[in-house]
């Protein structure tokens, strides 16, 4: 379960602040840390997230930025704790300082120390809820000549929202995004389709509301025996903490206090094979020594009257390639050295369209010797009033004493997640392709 | 939110004498905004120890904030400095800390705002420096029972802290029942802190009546679950895997409850339910509960694989051991772990793992065309290990071979160098698994000869050419291609050529002759490395002296392989399963290897207490799991390097220490003496008691109490008790005087003697280890060879670390009789290894067999089953006289050590036994001039006659 202490220390592993919780450890130790991930890097390969020294002293740690946030322990610790510790706090000092950095940790060391002596005692984690931390810890807080007191939730069975919240209007924000994960074979086959969904929340509500939320789900409609309309199958649902999960697992009900503000509700999974939203062809010939090409085709595969916004398909190409030249009648096409591929951006691309892009590029006459190495072509969309799932809000039941009125708004949206289509092999020598 | 000042830009010398001035300012502003660079200049790692008393005089502020840096300094230098401390204390600062502290402890832990109170306490629980605890005590008490949560919930942890520092006043003033008391309270923020704290003390000491979950417990546990934060749902999920429904609906009950937490978006409490779930399944309740929660662990795993890397890593390697333990659970769900492009290369080589899991006959088609697309990755190391999980498939599927074969013989066309040589060495696997069944493809692998240059793929393809040396035609030519560097070549590659060419010469006698010849001449004459130059010899004599032997020896049908279905052992998985989530989970190493255990089965030391028929033998039982559980730690680490397997393994001691210790003799003399005032002088007393009356204890007792000398006052010389034992005054038990089994001289200076004797219904081996060598000794660790009667430790061999030179310790070793097991001749011999940081040493004993009588039961020893051996004429029958022995005692004395008297007369006694190996024995004692004679009967002679040496002894 515990930390004996916790550092964040810069690239070079210079410690930048840290923390001793148990005394067990010397602090001395976190030394052996950085000669440990060198010594796994210099063979060639990425050091995993928990290493160990030979004298016993496990190190857990994350990257952030330009930083390592690492955990040390003696004991045979919970290691997923720990880390996900270490991810919230990276969290909760983003939202205190926006952006957590080298600079930032040294601007702010103070709060950084209190914050760090709030949320955890004796390595167990204690509040992590950043909104409430922010009540009571705060650098204005000895400017004002009244001391601050732990908020009542804190310790409550509601840890996330305090009392006494007031809005003029009271209103609920929802956003329905779907994050598509595909992976095609460079034959055309499917070999792995989900859905990611989550449920973001604004809550601008006063008091302490009851709210319900109400989806066409499916295990519901077959538990009520209502069966008409579409209603869709969720494999596995993650909710908040404000979420009665007891209450779901009975009869299916999301019902919760909501914290204040902007929160993620809930998230789910769908294992339902899709038809890939944004189709994705390459034909590529290779003419190794001279040039190499490429003919891009794009099919959106979902309803006419849906457009996919910001579309970004990126077609890995070999390193030495030089001298780009492209052809494409929509949206436009850009060479990324740096990323060795091309962006072929296409800013609304309709649902049932299909395109097409040829690329030039010249090749060194010296060969390269690696063999090549075939990185998947990427997509990027978002598809807006549109969820691939079919999934729908019913119902927002916003329950309050005071009993006033509250105006949810819902929106929809469907994004690529890791959305990857395998590369063919070129074609060597043919001359199908016509020149540009 | 507001920038602060750049406190880190200073960097002038003489920078503390100017902070010094500073701290002393007039105005609180310039005070304060010094405090700030104080702790500025700690932050970035330099000293401003020498401003203490400046800094902590700061203390006494109304300033929400300065408070909190200037508890921050002492924290940090109460630690990192501790001669520092003390050194205040001692001086004039003395005044300032501790009044200080006081302050912190009397006035703020009084002040009307708990977030002061609270982090009065907070902090001083942190400073960890003995003098402190004193001041701590009273707030503490206050904090526990304050209005406020906030307070309440930071002194439950406080008490933990304090039980660290210092047990026993944590204990004394009855701290931990308070504790106890706090599982009821109100706030599930403070049940589940009470919770953690209770829990870390629990396993910190050996009394394990401090956090036991009973009906209402459980009621309020599974009630808080609802309520409290993610963190405190993982304490209580954590708790209740310790617990142990005693029927299926209590069991349904907790699941129903535990179950939604699958649903929760913190990671680590799905896993901490997982692993409540996990254990649950392994108890079986019913075939109904365990389908339900198969059926939920599905989609909660699955999700996980979509968080962050790192905990994807955690998660991996616990799925790697869910599987192994229940197949069944993600049969449907191989797709979700082929890996993404964009992994991390540690989660890619996990979830390749995992995927050679799932593997079976229905999906390996995907798998293949999977592992081939990674193939083509940049990452050559994940390249090489997917071409080696194409093999472990062949090997795995047999169905699926040829598939996988021509998957492998596509790999080797591409000709990128390390993909050949890797598909080389598991094509070698896969020929010894299948073998002949694939002798097309040799010409294909013999193609790639030149571009091999890795010693592991040319030992392979060596081994494959001298294998197939009859069907390959260019076979002496192909091996040719790789004697012209003999010389240069790995030390495995020679030995590989060696064999491959025996085996051409005896397959094709005439062509090879010149060949090996040469090769062995070579290889035995102009050759540095024993091994080459030895394995040449044995093969020339080999081929001189008999061709149809070597024949016989060398082309021998080989054993085929299999594939490693577990990563790790039955028990060590069962072991994991309940550290799910824990570090042990992700190093699938026990957890006793790393330091401190989270899961103790103590029902063994609750056993003991029930048994222990005579209150000091259930005593001198816990002294002596103390004396183990010290040394334990180490102990078990160097078990590792022997390199037999380690023996079942005694339940993971905890960080023990002076403080478990303490709480190991305190606790058990209480329970065991309830009228007793204090526990731990009760038990030293009694110790002392045992140590006279009976010495064959004393070692034991010395060991483990000598620790104990700093907090009573007392010391205990284990070594003043004399080593050679006599049978005690009024006591039928005989201990037999401890014999010699190393002689320093052979075994650099180690002294070891022993003697087996039978206590508490086990028996033990008694040791006194003396070092009469050079220099310390440590790292010890002992094994038994398997022996007739299976006798072997059941914990591992505990010796106070190191024993300096000159110095002598006496230690117990538990033994059972649940070993394997292999006649020895005599049958009661044993041959034992002793190692230490020296060496391994090794020597041979017998054992008295009437220690090795198991205690028959009144069913089993009836005078019926005395007379049906008795009237076997077909046993074996001995007789012969004990002068001197009185016929009075004769009873008791056989009583005493494992024979039932069936039938007891003025004029005989007769008695029935069985060995642990279940051969009976039949004894009958008459009275006879100045002695008795007793006749014996046995099926086993030689246990007959081994018995006899045994009663020559006891019954004198």
């Amino acid at each position: 379960m515990v930390a004996s202490a916790v550092f964040i220390l810069d690239l070079k592993g210079k410690v930048l602040i840290s923390r001793n919780y148990r005394g067990d450890i010397p602090m001395s130790a976190i030394d052996k840390f950085m000669p440990l991930v060198l010594e796994v890097e210099e063979e060639q390969q990425t050091p995993s997230p928990i290493i160990s020294s030979d004298d016993g002293i496990n190190f857990l740690y994350i990257r952030h930025n330009n930083l390592f946030l690492v955990a040390m322990t003696k004991k045979n610790s919970n290691a997923a704790t720990i880390l996900l510790f270490l991810h919230k706090l990276c969290e909760v000092f983003a939202e205190y300082f926006k952006e957590l950095e080298e600079e930032s940790i040294r601007d702010n060391f103070v709060i950084i120390y209190e914050l760090l002596d709030e949320m955890m005692d004796f390595g167990y984690p204690q509040t992590t809820e950043s909104k409430i931390l922010q009540e009571y810890i705060t650098q204005e807080s000895y400017k004002l000549e009244k001391q601050a007191r732990p908020p009542m939730a804190v310790t409550n069975a509601v840890s996330w929202r305090s009392e006494g919240i007031k809005y003029r209007k009271n209103e609920v924000f929802l956003d329905v995004i779907e994050s598509v994960n595909l992976l095609v074979n460079a034959n055309g086959n499917v070999v792995r389709s989900e859905i990611l969904g989550a449920i973001k929340m604004k809550c601008y509500l006063s008091g302490m509301p009851d709210v319900r939320l109400g989806l066409n789900d499916k295990v519901m409609f077959e538990n009520t025996g209502r069966a008409k309309g579409k209603a869709i199958e969720m494999e596995d649902v993650k909710f908040h903490q404000c979420v009665r999960l007891a209450r779901f697992e009975n009869d299916r009900t999301i019902s919760f206090i909501p914290p204040d503000g902007e929160f993620e509700l809930m998230s789910y999974r769908l294992n339902t094979e899709v038809k890939p939203l944004i189709w994705t062809e390459a034909v590529i010939e290779s003419h190794p020594g001279s040039r190499i090409e490429y003919l891009i085709k794009a099919k959106a595969q979902f309803k006419r009257r849906s457009t996919a916004n910001n579309v970004e398909i990126v077609v890995p190409v070999p390193e030495d390639a030089d001298s780009p030249k492209f052809d494409t009648k929509i949206g436009y096409c850009q060479y990324a050295p740096e990323k060795n591929s091309f962006v072929w951006k296409i800013k609304q691309f309709p649902g049932g369209r299909e395109f097409t892009l040829r690329a030039h590029f010249g090749l060194p006459s010296v060969k390269n010797e690696d063999p090549d190495k075939r990185p998947p072509i990427s997509v990027k969309f978002e598809i807006p009033y549109f969820t691939i799932s079919g999934i729908q809000v019913r119902y927002l039941k916003v329950v309050d004493k005071s009993g006033y009125q509250a105006f949810p708004w819902v929106r929809y949206i469907t994004q690529n997640g890791d959305y990857f289509l395998r590369m063919p092999e070129p074609l060597r020598g043919s001359n199908k392709l016509p020149e540009i | 939110m507001a920038t602060a000042p750049r406190f880190f830009a200073t960097n002038k010398k003489g920078e503390n004498f100017e902070l010094k001035a500073d701290l002393n300012s007039e105005y609180r502003d310039k005070r304060k905004e010094t405090v700030k660079k104080v702790i500025a200049n700690m932050t970035i790692g330099k000293d401003v120890s020498s401003l203490f008393a400046d800094v902590v005089k700061n203390m006494q502020t109304e300033d929400l904030e300065l408070k909190k840096l200037v508890y921050l300094y002492l924290i940090n230098y109460a630690k990192s400095q501790p001669e520092l401390v003390i050194l205040a204390v001692n001086t004039f600062v003395k005044r300032v800390l501790l009044t200080n502290s006081s302050r912190i402890s009397i006035q703020d832990s009084d002040d009307p705002n708990p977030l002061i109170r609270a982090l009065a306490i907070r902090t001083m629980g942190c400073l960890r420096v003995e003098k402190i605890v004193d001041y701590l005590l009273e707030p503490l008490k206050k904090g526990l029972k304050d209005e406020d949560p906030y307070v309440r919930k930071t002194a439950a942890l406080c008490v933990a802290k304090l039980f660290d520092l210092n047990p026993g006043i944590a204990i004394d003033n009855g701290l931990i029942a308070i504790l106890q008391d706090m599982l009821s309270d109100r706030n599930p923020m403070v049940i589940a802190n009470a919770v953690s704290a209770l829990q870390e003390i629990s396993e910190a000491s050996v009394q394990k009546d401090i956090f036991v979950i009973n009906d209402a417990l459980l009621q309020k546990l599974l009630a808080a679950l609802n309520e409290c934060t993610e963190w405190g749902q993982i304490c209580i999920l954590n708790s209740l895997s310790g617990y142990r429904p005693r029927d299926v609906r209590e069991a349904a009950d907790i699941i129903e409850r535990v179950v939604p937490r699958l649903q929760h978006v913190n990671a680590s409490v799905v896993l901490s339910a997982v692993k409540v779930l996990m254990i649950y399944l392994s108890h079986s309740f019913s075939d109904e509960l365990d389908g339900t929660i198969v059926r939920k662990l599905a989609p909660p795993l699955v999700t996980l694989i979509s968080s962050e890397p790192e905990i994807q890593y955690v998660v991996l390697r616990n799925i790697n051991l869910i599987l192994q333990k229940r197949p069944d659970v993600l049969t449907q769900e191989i797709r979700v772990f082929f890996t993404k492009y964009n992994d991390p290369p540690y989660v890619k080589l996990e979830k390749l793992e995992v995927v050679i899991k799932l593997c079976s006959e229905a999906n390996v088609d995907q798998v293949l065309s999977e592992l081939k697309e990674y193939a083509n990755e940049v990452d050559v190391d994940f390249v090489r290990k997917s071409v080696r999980a194409i093999g472990r498939c062949a090997i795995k599927i047999p169905a699926a071979s040829d598939k996988c074969v021509h998957a492998l013989l596509d790999l080797i066309k591409t000709g990128i160098n390390y993909i050949v040589q890797e598909s080389i060495v598991v094509i070698k696997d896969i020929f010894r698994k299948y073998p002949h069944k694939y002798e097309g493809i040799i010409p294909a692998l013999c193609q790639n000869l030149e571009s091999l240059d890795e010693p592991d793929a040319k030992s392979s393809l060596i081994w494959i050419i001298g294998e197939y040396a009859d069907r390959i035609e260019n076979a002496s030519e192909l091996l040719e291609h790789f004697l012209e560097n003999f010389k240069d070549e790995a030390s495995k590659v020679q030995l590989q050529l060696i064999t491959a060419t025996v085996k051409l010469f005896l397959k094709r006698p005439g062509s090879a002759q010149d060949i090996v010849q040469r090769v062995l001449q070579g290889a035995s004459q102009a050759n540095d490395n024993p091994d080459i130059r030895d394995r040449a010899y044995v093969y020339r004599r080999l081929l001189l002296s008999n061709p149809q032997v070597a024949k016989a020896v060398v082309l021998a049908e080989k054993p085929p392989i299999e594939l490693e279905t577990g990563t790790v052992s039955e028990s060590l998985l069962d072991e994991l399963i309940t550290n799910i989530s824990s570090l042990a989970s992700v190093y699938h190493k026990s957890p006793a290897l790393l330091g401190g255990s989270s899961f103790v089965d103590m029902s063994q030391y609750r056993q003991e207490f029930a048994d222990g028929d005579d209150e000091p033998e259930a005593r001198r039982s816990i002294v002596q799991e103390a004396a183990q559980a010290m040394g334990a730690s180490g102990g078990v680490d160097n078990l590792l390097d022997l390199d037999f397997g380690t023996p079942a393994a005694q339940p993971a001691p905890v960080g023990g220490g002076l403080g478990g210790l303490d709480m190991r003799i305190g606790g058990p003399a209480t329970a065991a003496a309830p009228a007793s005032k204090s526990g731990i002088d009760d038990l030293l007393s009694l110790d002392m008691g045992m140590g006279t009356a009976m010495p064959s204890l004393g070692g034991v007792a010395g060991v483990s109490v000598a620790p104990l000398g700093g907090l009573g006052g007392f010391s205990f010389g284990g070594s003043n008790t004399s080593p050679i034992m006599s049978s005690p005054p009024g006591s039928a038990r005989i201990s037999l005087p401890k014999t010699p089994f190393l002689q320093p001289a052979s075994s650099q200076g180690l002294d070891l003697s022993g003697t087996f004797a039978r206590r508490g219904g086990s028996i033990m081996l008694d040791l006194t280890i003396a070092n009469r060598g050079t220099g310390p000794m440590s790292g010890f660790a002992i094994q038994f060879n398997v022996n007739t009667f299976g006798i072997s430790p059941t914990a591992p061999l505990t010796v106070p670390e190191p024993v300096a030179v000159g110095a002598s310790v006496n230690v117990s070793v538990p033994l059972g009789t649940s070993g394997g097991v292999q006649k020895m001749d005599p049958a009661n011999t044993i041959q034992i290894a002793v190692k230490n940081n020296f060496g391994v040493y090794y020597f041979q004993t017998q054992i008295p067999v009437h220690l090795v009588l198991v205690d028959a039961s009144a069913a089993d020893a009836t005078a019926a089953s005395f007379g049906g051996l008795w009237g076997d004429f077909t046993a074996a029958s001995a007789s012969f006289a004990v002068l001197g022995a009185p016929f009075g005692d004769a009873a008791n004395k056989l009583r005493a050590n494992g024979l039932h008297v069936v039938q007891q007369s003025p004029s005989s006694v007769q008695a029935f036994g069985k060995t642990s190996n279940g051969v009976p024995v039949a004894i009958e004692v008459t009275p006879s001039g100045g002695g008795v004679n007793v006749s014996g009967r046995s099926r086993s002679p030689e246990i007959l006659s081994l018995l006899q040496t045994s009663l020559e002894v006891l019954l004198r």
